[in-house]
C-alpha cells in the first residue's frame, strides 16, 4: 500500500510555498482542499480491468475539476480536489483495509469505488457503516435492487446479467423475425460469475423467443485455446454465435475464429468486445461483432469526451462501462456543487436528482442507473448501441455480420 | 474428428510444453524454483511486441534477440541475487525455501515494473495469424510454428544434454550436486549456466506464445502455474518429461473438450496430474536428468 506521489507533491507543494514565503498558516492551505481516496487494482489480476475503466476516468475528472479551479461547494467557491489512493493488489483484503484506513485515519471527504463487482460488494457494508455515498459503477449484478434497499447510499449503475442476456435475445429475435438469421444458436460461457450470470438469464429467454440452443457449453476460466470448440459451432448449423466470456478469451475466440474462418452471421462477445484494443486484436477486422455496451457515437457530448479521454489518457475510453464511470462523477461534481460534502445530503440528491452528464440527462431509479446500453456492435471505428432500440441514439444492428 | 482433435491436441500441447522447458531447466539444474518465471516469458512477449511495431522486425527474428537477453538476464540474476542465498545454504532444503521467497518478490519487482513501462492494458498483435488447413482443421500458422520449435527445442536440448559432455556435467549437478565437485565439476558456474538457459527458454517461450495469445503485465502467474504443473508432472528437470507431460495435458484438454464436455478441461487437466503423482510421485520421468 503505496502513497501515491501525487498525494505526496500536493503535500509538499504548500509546505513548500508556506516555508518560501514563511507564512504562518499551513493548515489554513489544506483545509480549502477536498480530499478524494480510493483504493483501486494497480497490480495483480484485476489491474487490467481498472486500468482500462477506472483509473484513468478518475485522473481525468480530478485534472479537469483542478484546472477548472477545483471543485465547485454550494456557495460558489471552489476547492482544489487532493487525491488519496491506494493500491488494493487485486485483493479484497487489502482494498476493505484500505478504505478502512481512508475512513478513520486519512478522514477523506468522499471515497470513490474501487474497479469490480467483487470489490463493490466487499466495500458496500463499510462504506455504509463510514456513511459514504458509494456510486459502484463498474458492479454488474442481478441483485442491485436488494443491495440498493439494504445500503441506502449505495448506488448500482451497471446493470444485471438478466438485462444483458435478455436484450441480447430481443436483438436477436428481430434479426429472426425479419428472416436474416436461422432459428439455431451456438452458445458458450465461461464458468465465472458474470458469465453464468448471464448464461443463466439466456438460457430461458432464447428457448421463450423460438430459439434452438445447438450447442451449450461452459469453459473453465483461463481457457486460451478455443479451436476445438469452434470446429463444433462450425459443425452446428447456428447462424449465430454468443461467447458470454471474460476478455482474455473474448480475445482468444476472436482470433481463432478469424484463422479458422468461422464466419457465423452473429458474432457476439462479452467483456473486452468494447475496449479500444479490440480493434487491434481482431486486425480491423472488428466490423459486425456484437457484445456488451455501446455508446451513442453519434452524440457531441460522447465524442466531445473520446476526444478529452484520448488527448489526456493518450487511449480512447473503453465503450461500455468508461462513459458510465465519467457520468457518475459528473453526477458527484453536479451533487456537490448543490448541496456540498455532507454525506446524507449528497446521498439523498444522488438518490433523487436529476443530471446532466456524457450519457445525456440522467435521473437514477431507487438508487439504480437504468438508461443503460445493453447490446453493442462494432461499425465502422465505434463501437456503437443497438439495444434498447427504441431509446434515442441507438443504432439499427448490422446482421449478417460480414465476413472476417 | 478424432484425427483433428488429436492434432489440436498436440499443437496447444506443444504450447504447454514450451511454456514449461525452461523452468524444469532452472529448477531441476539449480535448484531455483524461480516464482518469477512468468514475469521473464513476459518481458520477453513485451520485447518482441515492441521490436514487431516499432521496428517491424517479426517476433521469429525478435527470437535472436530475445533468446541472448534472457540468457544474460538469467545469468545476472543468479550471480547477483542467486549467488548469495546459495553461498548461506550450503545446499540442502533451506536453499528452496529462499529462493521461492526471493523470486516471489522479484516477481512483484518485475511486474511492477512492467506496469510503468506498458501499462496495464491487454497487449496483442497479429503476426502469421491465416490459417491452415490440416488433417480436416485448421490451425494458425503461428500456432503451427510453435509447435514445431517447441519439438525442436525440446528435442534439441535433449540431446544436448545426453551426447554432449558438458550436458553430462549439467546432469550429475542436477542429480548429484554434493557428489559433482569429486569429478572435478564447478557446480556453481554449472548452475549459473543451468539457471541463465532456463532465461533463454523463457525468453524464447514468450517470444513464440506472444505471437497467438494476447498478454497483459499480470498475466505471469497464468504462465508460472501451467509452467509449474508440466514441470512437476514431467519430473523436475526432466526435458523430455517436460515436453511429454505438456503434449499429454494438451491432449487431455481437447479431447475432453471435443467428447465430453469443455468445462471439464480444467478438472480433465488436474486428474491427470494428480493420477501422474499417485502413480509416480517424482513424475513421470523421475529425477534423472535427461
Amino acid at each position: 500500500m503505496s502513497l501515491n506521489s501525487r498525494r505526496a507533491l500536493l503535500r509538499a507543494l504548500p509546505l513548500a510555498l508556506v516555508s518560501s514565503l514563511a507564512l504562518s498558516a499551513p493548515l489554513a492551505a489544506q483545509d480549502e482542499t477536498v480530499t478524494i481516496g480510493y483504493a483501486v487494482s494497480k497490480s495483480g489480476p484485476n489491474a487490467t480491468g481498472a486500468g482500462i475503466t477506472t483509473i484513468p476516468n478518475y485522473e481525468l475528472w480530478v485534472g479537469e475539476v483542478n484546472a477548472a479551479g477545483g471543485l465547485e461547494m454550494p456557495d460558489g467557491s471552489r476547492r482544489m480536489i487532493e487525491v488519496i489512493e491506494y493500491d488494493d493488489r487485486s485483493s479484497a483484503e487489502d482494498l476493505v483495509r484500505a478504505i478502512e484506513r481512508l475512513a478513520t485515519q486519512d478522514e477523506v471527504d468522499l471515497i470513490l469505488p474501487p474497479w469490480g463487482t467483487g470489490g463493490n460488494l466487499a466495500i458496500a457494508p463499510l462504506m455504509d457503516r463510514f456513511g459514504y455515498p458509494q456510486l459502484a459503477v463498474t458492479a454488474v449484478t442481478d441483485k442491485a435492487p436488494d443491495f440498493a434497499a439494504r445500503w441506502e447510499r449505495s448506488f448500482w449503475m451497471l446493470g444485471g446479467g438478466h438485462d444483458y442476456a435478455t436484450a441480447l435475445v430481443e436483438t436477436l429475435s428481430a434479426a429472426k423475425e425479419a428472416g436474416t438469421i436461422n432459428d439455431k444458436v451456438a452458445m458458450i460461457s465461461v464458468a465465472d460469475g458474470f458469465g453464468i450470470d448471464l448464461v443463466k438469464a439466456a438460457r430461458p429467454a432464447f428457448e421463450e423467443a423460438g430459439f434452438e440452443l445447438v450447442y451449450d457449453e461452459s469453459y473453465p476460466l483461463g481457457t486460451s485455446d478455443f479451436a476445438t470448440i469452434l470446429n463444433e459451432v462450425q459443425g452446428s448449423g447456428a447462424d449465430s454465435f454468443v461467447a458470454f466470456s471474460y476478455p482474455p478469451g473474448s480475445f482468444g475466440v476472436t482470433k481463432q475464429a478469424i484463422t479458422a474462418g468461422v464466419n457465423p452471421k452473429v458474432f457476439y462477445i462479452g467483456v473486452g468486445g468494447a475496449f479500444p484494443v479490440y480493434q487491434k486484436i481482431s486486425g480491423g477486422a472488428q466490423e459486425g461483432v456484437m457484445s456488451i455496451g455501446g455508446v451513442d457515437a453519434a452524440n457531441p457530448a460522447i465524442q466531445d469526451y473520446f476526444a478529452r479521454h484520448t488527448e489526456t489518457i493518450g487511449a480512447p475510453p473503453d465503450s461500455w462501462a468508461s462513459a458510465v464511470t465519467y457520468a457518475s462523477l459528473e453526477m458527484l461534481e453536479e451533487a456537490v456543487k448543490r448541496v456540498g460534502l455532507d454525506h446524507a445530503a449528497l446521498a439523498e440528491e444522488l438518490s433523487t436528482g436529476s443530471f446532466e452528464t456524457v450519457l445525456g440527462e440522467v435521473k437514477l431509479e431507487d438508487n439504480q442507473l437504468r438508461q443503460l446500453w445493453w447490446v453493442g456492435q462494432w461499425q465502422g471505428d465505434s463501437f456503437v448501441a443497438v439495444s434498447p432500440a427504441d431509446r434515442e441514439g441507438a443504432a439499427a444492428p448490422v446482421i449478417p455480420k460480414p465476413e472476417w | 474428428m478424432i484425427l483433428s482433435t488429436l492434432f489440436l491436441g498436440l499443437v496447444l500441447g506443444g504450447t504447454y510444453a514450451l511454456l514449461a522447458l525452461g523452468l524444469s531447466l532452472q529448477y531441476g539444474i539449480a535448484r531455483i524454483m524461480n516464482l518469477a518465471y512468468g514475469e521473464f516469458m513476459l518481458l520477453a512477449c513485451f520485447a518482441v511486441f515492441m521490436m514487431f511495431t516499432s521496428w517491424g522486425i517479426g517476433p521469429l527474428w525478435g527470437l535472436l534477440v530475445v533468446v541472448p537477453l534472457g540468457y544474460a538476464l538469467g545469468w545476472g540474476i543468479h550471480a547477483l541475487m542467486m549467488r548469495p542465498l546459495l553461498k548461506r545454504s550450503g545446499g540442502g532444503g533451506r536453499l528452496e525455501v529462499d529462493t521461492i521467497l526471493a523470486t516471489f518478490g522479484l516477481l512483484f519487482v518485475v511486474q511492477g515494473l512492467m506496469l510503468v513501462s506498458f501499462g496495464s492494458d491487454f497487449t496483442s498483435y497479429s503476426y502469421l495469424d491465416r490459417g491452415i488447413a490440416l488433417l480436416g482443421t485448421t490451425v494458425a500458422a503461428n500456432r503451427l510454428i510453435a509447435f514445431v520449435l517447441s519439438l525442436v527445442i525440446g528435442f534439441g536440448l535433449y540431446a544436448v544434454l545426453v551426447r554432449s559432455r558438458w550436458g553430462r556435467a549439467l546432469r550429475a549437478v542436477a542429480l548429484a550436486p554434493d557428489s559433482a565437485y569429486l569429478v572435478g565439476i564447478d557446480v556453481n558456474r554449472l548452475g549459473r549456466q543451468g539457471f541463465a538457459l532456463g532465461g533463454a527458454l523463457a525468453a524464447a517461450g514468450g517470444a513464440l506464445v506472444s505471437m497467438f495469445q494476447t498478454f497483459s503485465a499480470t498475466d505471469g502467474v497464468v504462465f508460472t502455474m501451467k509452467a509449474l504443473i508440466v514441470v512437476i508432472m514431467g519430473g523436475v528437470g526432466n526435458i523430455l518429461g517436460a515436453l511429454i507431460a505438456g503434449l499429454l495435458l494438451g491432449l487431455a484438454e481437447t479431447f475432453v473438450a471435443a467428447f465430453i464436455d469443455p468445462g471439464l478441461t480444467l478438472a480433465a487437466t488436474y486428474t491427470l496430474f494428480l493420477a501422474v503423482l499417485l502413480w509416480r510421485p517424482t513424475g513421470l520421468f523421475g529425477r534423472a536428468g535427461g
